[in-house]
């Protein structure tokens, strides 16, 4: 029952739940008019103390297409943050409004703060560079899409690993099923956290190799995940110059790759996939994005224990 | 020879693996207290050769469960009338709320003021903790107590 959860991180939910949340996706991807009133009287906040665009459009497009409201804020200084206010004081104070939250924060585990001081689900979309659990929703909605299963896979993924929160959430939720190996693309300075490696891999035993050169690894993956070098995780503008153009997935490395591999990316992208790659049927992250909007209308339908059946149904204060 | 009296009422701390005592001292924040201490620093110990002890005069309602976070092999007797009237052998605690601080400038704890810090053992055998927000991982063996344990918090158990 995910009536009333909140999903914090990947393992929040079990693998059974994810299926449960997919099937309602296809649904919606197959007839989304239908699902258009189920959460009308709903009203959805959006709390984002760091800049988005994609991820806020997505969870406000996927609340409107669902008929519900939006309300919120896009950055810290419209909010009381800037006046002071802890994370905790802020989302008590919005579940008194809104049925259900979405938090993004630069400091990592505040939605955890969140989720303790409130009574209505609420949503990670993003905490520093630790996780973000519906980028990991999209990610697998589109794995299943286009592969079928998630089992048997060989996942390479590239670039930022240390700070990458879309690579931790998505280690996370694939290392539970079955016969799943990584092959991780880094630089020496961005290699995966400790907890990743230690808390993921090893513990679970899952095989993984690590290699610096995208050449030596393209040809054995049967998913790449690009990542963007991102600038506001430096403390130093040095060390983001030097490494970020360190990988350039562009024709001549895709021309290597096996011919079913499919390139992810949680966008935006910057200058690590060429555009020429764009073309290429392989590169799947532009319908990507538009399967983070529908599987997100599921996540919401979920968590607030509505139904298409349910689209008469009242919402209720709940403070 | 050194001699310490026996105690009538409060705890002794023994066991104390030799070098650790000044750690737990550290952590109960006694010195600042109004309470007479006796510290023992390497004593002659038929189980380990050597080891620190610590006696408290007239406290007996320390919570003593997260010490075995800093020496898991030290004991600690509550004493009442001159006798020991509970034995408690520590152990390395499962969860510890408000004694190990975060040392990731990222973790949501060093900006949210009134946020517990808790974290979970991971592993026993090297003593490594998992930050229950942002799962940084700290080793509690060697120098890394210092800096993390927050010492200035067990205060509040004393109601200063």
């Amino acid at each position: 029952m995910l009536k009333g959860r909140s999903l914090l991180e990947p393992m929040d939910f079990t693998v059974e739940e994810y299926e449960e949340i997919f099937t309602l996706a296809d649904q919606i991807i197959e007839e989304p008019g239908r699902f258009r009133e189920t959460c009308r009287n709903h009203l959805l906040a959006t709390l984002f103390f760091e800049p988005s665009t994609r991820t806020r459009f997505s969870f406000e497009a996927a609340m409107l297409r669902l008929g519900g409201k939006v309300i919120g804020f896009s950055e810290p200084g419209s909010s009381s943050v800037a006046k002071g206010e802890s994370i905790a004081d802020t989302v008590r104070t919005v579940a008194c409004y809104a049925d259900i939250a979405v938090m993004r924060h630069p400091k990592e585990g505040a939605p955890r703060v969140g989720a303790m001081a409130s009574d209505i689900p609420l949503i990670n979309a993003g905490d520093g560079g630790h996780q973000h659990p519906t980028q990991t929703l999209t990610d697998l909605l589109t794995i299943r899409a286009s592969k079928g299963a998630f089992t048997g896979l060989t996942v390479g993924l590239c670039g930022d690993l240390k700070f990458g929160r879309t690579v931790h959430s998505l280690m996370k939720a694939l290392s539970r099923y079955p016969d799943v190996r990584f092959v991780l693309i880094s630089p020496e300075e961005l290699v995966i956290p400790d907890y990743v490696r230690k808390e993921i891999l090893q513990k679970n035993g899952i095989p993984f190799r690590e290699v610096r050169r995208l050449e030596d690894a393209i040809g054995e993956v049967d998913i790449l995940y690009m990542t963007r070098v991102q600038k506001e995780r430096f403390f130093n503008e040095e060390d983001y110059v030097r490494l970020k153009d360190y990988y350039i997935l562009d024709g001549e490395k895709m021309a290597k790759a096996k011919l079913d591999m499919i390139v992810l990316h949680p966008l935006p992208r910057v200058n690590e996939i060429a555009v020429e790659v764009d073309k290429d049927p392989r590169a799947l992250y532009f319908q990507q994005a538009k399967y983070g909007m529908y599987v997100r209308m599921a996540l919401i339908m979920k968590l607030l224990g509505v139904t298409e059946e349910a689209s008469e149904r009242k919402g209720e204060l709940s403070c | 020879m050194l001699v310490i009296n026996s105690i009538e009422q409060g705890i002794v701390i023994d066991h104390i693996t030799a070098g650790l005592g000044a750690k737990i001292l550290n952590y109960l924040d006694i010195d600042t207290s109004k309470h007479t201490v006796a510290f023992i620093m390497n004593a002659d110990s038929k189980k380990h050769g050597k080891k620190d002890v610590i006696k408290i005069n007239d406290v007996t309602d320390i919570d003593v469960a997260d010490l075995g976070l800093i020496d898991p092999t030290a004991t600690v007797n509550v004493i009442e009338a001159h006798k020991v009237v509970r034995k408690i052998q520590l152990s390395i605690p499962e969860k510890v709320i408000n004694v190990i601080k975060c040392k990731n400038p990222r973790c949501v704890t060093s900006i949210e003021r009134n946020a517990p810090h808790i974290f979970h053992l991971i592993n026993e055998e090297e003593r490594e903790y998992r930050c229950e927000y942002c799962d940084d991982i700290v080793c509690m063996k060697g120098d890394w107590q210092n800096e993390i344990l927050r010492k200035e918090w067990p205060s509040v158990r004393y109601g200063k």
